[in-house]
């Protein structure tokens, strides 16, 4: 709700860090880095990039995947650079508990997913968000269920679209899930350490201590999905339960479907 | 007939600055106020009763003065002053007696000056707090929890007492040439403390949007909660920035017995500090906007005007000490001799 016009005030801000911790000119030098490895060792394709909506709010939604997840980099770098649009991430509280990494993941247009934070970056700024519904179930699967969606949480993210009045852009991602493939989750010592798993790679395996980091140069393939529009009132403090549930089943049954027509087409983990 | 107000915590810096600025509204008639120490401003016609910190005189002053408004200034939310014990008899067991006092009394309006500790400083918490948003983790640490407690005690009389009202502000962390906190304390030192690999947004009120914001809930009746706070959030490096300092990050492992290593040294980092250098929080400030308020500084705004007075001091030093004289201050309140100007 816009405030009332009140006179312009003396902001001497020196850094471009936005209310989210998002930093334009931070975003410049992670695009930078990463465009190496977007252009050549990722090769990444999309289709349907056109479906993205290039003013307003949407909210993107993708199925998640690999043990360091490489698929939101990718998506926010090829919506960014392709669109010239900012995209946000939302993530878990994980993310600012961690100590540099939190804080370069804020600058670099993470955002904690709490709802709130959504709805007003959707509604009231009318930006793009990232979300993945899996949470940490989708990189926190093991290699045997790839490409198999987890649940989508409790249906969240149909709601805030809901309440703020945006579509819902699904979007399927393949080669992600072979870019850092989990053998194994040692499930008591991530327990122990706080984390939502943690992970035993083929990186790791294949490339020694690098591979705790480093991704294999799989082919990345993204579809953009037809956005799909709610036809309900935005801002209702309750949408019907049953409406909601299904809508998110809908949207998952959707980016499964794209996933399995994806995989029938690839020829080759690496050549796509 | 105008208002007739009384003020706790005379003797602090938030209860003198809204007495000073009451006594400049035509439309107050009386100004009563209330604490164990003497006022450390210069006021014209305020009224000081010395009373002990929890407020056992109270209804006694009440009635004889038949005050229709209370500002109740006197919270601390600056846990690096005083013990626990302290704290507590302050703002639990004085807002409870100064609540005893006022009910079914003559009272019609109540201010409370919070603050936005009651919201806690957790990961899992929104950039932004709206009024209603309840505190993502359970208290941690007693400024908060403190807090929460006379927070209760302000609702519950706010239910009890439906004709009266009832205004809660909660104020962001202030900044300004006068007032000191433990934030503004860092922000003196030559190295800024940080918290290694953190730089959370921080938000900022300028004092005197404080106590602008006090009169104007006041003035108004507006009953209910506001967030009081400044447009915009910054990051802490850039706090430091606009204070022309570096920052000294202090390690996140082991960090206890690095504050408790300074608090040797007198530079003290409250527990609920390190928090908010950790997770940083934002308030937001649309309801009192709304309400037809406008702040005069933004968050950087207030750090600008903290670093401009503060290089200002350290050049030519501080203001001299007012020292209250009761003898002197009854001179000029009562005597035949003084000649007042309507």
């Amino acid at each position: 709700m816009p405030a009332p016009a009140a006179p312009e005030l003396d902001d001497p801000r020196t850094s471009d860090v936005d209310e989210w911790g998002r930093s334009e000119h931070m975003r410049e030098v992670a695009r930078s880095l990463f465009a190496p490895f977007y252009d050549h060792w990722f090769r990444v394709e999309w289709e349907g990039l056109e479906k993205i909506p290039t003013d307003g709010g949407a909210l993107l939604v993708a199925n998640h995947a690999a043990a360091i997840p490489s698929d939101a980099p990718v998506i926010m770098h090829g919506i960014e650079t392709e669109l010239e649009r900012p995209v946000y991430g939302l993530a878990d509280e994980l993310f600012k508990k961690l100590p540099v990494v939190g804080t370069l993941w804020s600058r670099c247009g993470g955002v904690l997913a709490h709802p709130d934070n959504a709805y007003r970056l959707l509604r009231q700024q009318q930006q793009l968000v990232l979300a993945f519904p899996e949470g940490s179930k989708g990189p926190g699967k093991t290699f045997d269920q790839r490409y198999q969606l987890r649940r989508f949480g409790r249906a969240g993210f149909v709601q805030i679209a809901m309440r703020a009045g945006v579509p819902v852009v699904p979007i399927a991602v393949v080669g992600a899930e072979e870019s850092m493939p989990m053998l194994a989750n040692v499930a008591p010592l991530a327990k122990a350490l706080g984390l939502p798993y943690l992970p035993i790679t083929a990186n790791m395996l294949a490339m020694g201590p690098i591979g705790a980091f480093l991704h294999f140069p799989v082919k990345i393939k993204l579809r953009v999905l037809d956005p799909v529009h709610f036809d309900v009132p935005p801002d209702q403090p309750r949408y019907s339960r049953s409406k909601v549930m299904d809508e998110a089943e809908h949207i998952r049954q959707q980016i499964q479907e794209a996933l399995y027509e994806m995989l029938r087409e690839r020829r080759s983990v690496w050549k796509g | 007939m105008g208002k007739r107000v009384l003020v706790t915590g005379l003797g602090t810096f938030w209860g003198g600055r809204v007495a000073k600025a009451l006594e400049a509204d035509p439309s107050v008639d009386v100004i009563v106020g209330l604490d164990k120490v003497e006022p450390t401003i210069e006021l014209e016609r305020t009224e000081y009763v010395r009373s002990d910190e929890n407020y056992s005189i109270l209804s006694r002053i009440v009635e004889a003065t038949q005050v229709d408004t209370i500002v109740h200034t006197f919270l601390v939310v600056d846990s690096t002053q005083m013990r626990a014990r302290t704290m507590h008899e302050i703002n639990v067991i004085g807002t409870m007696n100064l609540f005893a006092a006022a009910t079914e009394s003559s009272v019609r309006t109540v201010v409370v000056k919070s603050s936005s500790y009651v919201y806690g400083c957790a990961p899992g918490d929104p950039v932004w707090f709206t009024e209603e948003m309840a505190r993502q983790a359970p208290p941690r640490h007693r400024v908060e929890r403190s807090l929460l407690e006379v927070e209760g005690y302000v609702r519950d009389f706010a239910v009890d007492n439906p004709h009266v009202a009832v205004s809660m502000l909660r104020f962001s962390n202030v900044l300004g040439p006068e007032l000191t906190t433990p934030l503004s304390r860092m922000l003196e030192l030559p190295v800024v403390p940080s918290i290694f690999g953190f730089d959370p947004r921080f938000q900022f009120v300028h004092e005197d949007d404080v106590v602008r914001a006090v009169l104007f809930v006041l003035e108004r009746e507006l009953a209910g909660v506001y967030n009081v706070a400044g447009d915009g959030l910054l990051p802490w490096s850039e706090v430091a920035k606009i204070c022309g300092k570096r920052t000294a990050p202090i390690s996140p492992i082991g960090q206890r017995l690095v504050t408790a290593a300074l608090s040797r040294l007198g530079v003290d980092i409250p527990p609920e500090i390190v928090d908010l250098l950790k997770y940083g929080r934002g308030l937001d400030n649309g309801r009192l906007k709304r309400a037809g308020f406008d702040y005069t500084h933004t968050s950087a705004g207030a750090v600008q005007a903290f670093i401009e007075s503060l290089r200002l001091r350290r050049t030519v030093g501080p203001s001299p000490d007012y020292r209250y004289e009761r003898e002197v201050e009854d001179f000029f309140r009562r005597s035949p001799a003084v000649v007042r100007r309507p």
